[in-house]
């Protein structure tokens, strides 16, 4: 188990490696300015400088992200049920829910900011927006996609509505809603930022946004290399999720 | 003896896209453990017959009637909805339960006492033979095995009718022979009325008591003998004169009706 994992992770790592060693040495070697392109070094120096500053940060944005996340997922999951229940509500709403895409979300963040102010609220909502739409199409799609004579089978065995959604419906979305949910995460991340960056107090949005104006560029770089890291690991975590909750998909060894 | 189901000069039309006449005038009276199939071409309706009987889909006229006489199951289709048990030519497990889990899927859903109903599904699986695969995820067996994991659910749904869709259409030659006498054996332990569909005339000989011919557009039931062979039935029947004379006769009542 232990050497697979570790084959499969090899090749990227190698490769990260070699990008780092190169940028380092074409840094030094032509006397790039940190003001321009800090060197990976500069960009560890930065990032153990400031550790309260970024840890607190971290905190803060990653706690909008899996919040809004969970609020998104389950506004999500509720719309596609809804959605499934009657073909009537179906007809109705899908259209709604796909024309609610071509808003720009990013050109509503200052108008939350007028509505609600400088606290958690506009965040959150930030990415519930961005999380939302992955988590119920996703979902309606798995949902819609269930084999009739699934269904069929159901019916003849005399499952009530409830039944066939608990014991049919909704495992056999599950790979759908993952897929969606896979999605949604790494949209959360940037969401919160993307929040924070119309006004806020403190989180990575923030911490960006002050370290740029103050031409702190190796902090920039540094806050950039932590977010990509809490992305990564949260896309992580939802895979982790994934295998748990369908151990029927993952393929024999 | 007793009559299991009776279906009376039943049609069924499709609404759209053509209204398309499939089923025309069929009556059929099975007897209670009777096991009975229907052959006939693909595209004749057969399929269409078993949803009806089963409860998924409404004849336009004629009736049918399920159990003996006290009104069980008969009048509408939701009415019929439970009083079979529908095995489908894929074997439709989940395959997010394990094979332990998937026959105990009637029971769960009557909301019987899952320990007891537990204990049925190790003794049913142990007497078939597939203690081996009960942890075991559909996704891991071959075709056969998947079909008899499927069989086994519909019997612990406490099914005493089975309606049988071309149950081993999807498998190999070989698999189907083994699969074919695997069934008469949980038949005759189970005393179950079966109605199976096949297209398969040799199938229909060695499993049943009666073979219906389904042909023509629409489809009605144009022939139907009775099968005089012992039971428990053996592949070396299927050698009998008579026999073969039989399998020529239904073959060319299945051709012949053919339209040119």
């Amino acid at each position: 188990m232990m050497p697979k994992f570790l084959r499969r992770l090899l090749p990227p790592l190698v490769v990260v490696a070699a990008i780092v060693a190169v940028w380092q040495l074409v840094v030094t070697a032509w006397h790039i300015s940190g003001q321009i392109l800090p060197s990976p070094l500069a960009i560890a120096t930065a990032l153990g400088h400031y550790p309260d500053v970024i840890v607190s940060a971290t905190w803060q944005t990653l706690f909008e992200a899996v919040a809004g996340l969970a609020i998104a997922t389950a506004l999500g999951v509720a719309t596609a049920l809804l959605l499934d229940s009657s073909a009537a509500l179906r007809r109705a709403l899908y259209p709604l829910l796909i024309t609610s895409q071509t808003i720009p979300i990013i050109a509503l963040a200052p108008l939350l900011l007028i509505w609600l102010g400088f606290g958690l609220a506009p965040k959150l909502i930030v990415v519930v927006l961005y999380c939302f739409f992955p988590v119920a199409v996703a979902m309606a799609h798995g949902l819609a996609s269930v084999d009739p004579e699934h269904i069929n089978l159901f019916r003849t065995m005399r499952a009530s509505y409830w039944q066939t959604l608990r014991l049919l419906k909704i495992p056999a979305a599950l790979p759908a809603f993952f897929s969606g949910l896979k999605i949604a995460v790494t949209y959360s991340l940037t969401a919160a930022i993307v929040g924070e960056y119309t006004g806020a107090y403190s989180g990575l949005g923030v911490l960006i946004q002050s370290s740029a104006n103050a031409h702190a560029v190796p902090l920039v770089f540094a806050v950039i290399f932590v977010t990509s890291c809490l992305s990564l690991a949260l896309f992580l975590a939802v895979l982790g999720a994934e295998r748990l909750a369908t151990p029927w998909n993952r393929r024999p060894q | 003896m007793q009559t299991k189901l009776s279906i009376t000069a039943l049609s069924k039309s499709f609404a759209s896209p053509d209204a398309r006449k499939v089923l025309d005038n069929i009556n059929l009276e099975v007897a209670a453990g009777e096991f009975v199939s229907l052959i006939g071409p693909s595209g004749s309706g057969k399929s269409t017959l078993l949803h009806i009987v089963s409860g998924v889909d409404e004849p336009t006229s004629g009736t049918i009637a399920i159990g003996s006489g006290s009104g069980s199951g008969s009048g509408s289709a939701a009415g019929r909805l439970g009083a079979s048990g529908y095995v489908m030519q894929r074997p439709l497990l989940l395959p997010w339960k394990t094979v332990r889990e998937n026959i105990m899927l009637g029971p769960v859903l009557r909301h019987h006492p899952a320990a007891a109903a537990a204990r049925e599904a190790e003794r049913l699986l142990k007497d078939f033979g597939l203690d081996a695969y009960a942890g075991a995820y559909p996704a891991t067996l071959s075709g056969g095995m998947a079909q008899r994991v499927a069989l086994l659910r519909t019997i612990m749904a406490g099914k005493d009718f089975l309606l049988l869709d071309e149950p081993f259409g999807a498998l190999d030659a070989l698999t189907r022979q083994t699969m074919q006498l695997w069934l008469l054996d949980a038949w005759s332990r189970f005393g179950s009325t079966v109605v199976c569909v096949t297209h398969d005339i040799r199938e229909a000989i060695l499993l049943s008591d009666k073979v219906y011919v389904l042909n023509g557009r629409p489809a009605t039931i144009v022939s139907g003998v009775e099968i005089d062979l012992p039971r428990p039935r053996r592949r070396e029947h299927l050698a009998r004169r008579e026999i073969v004379l039989l399998e020529k006769k239904l073959e060319d009542l299945l051709i012949q009706e053919e339209p040119s």
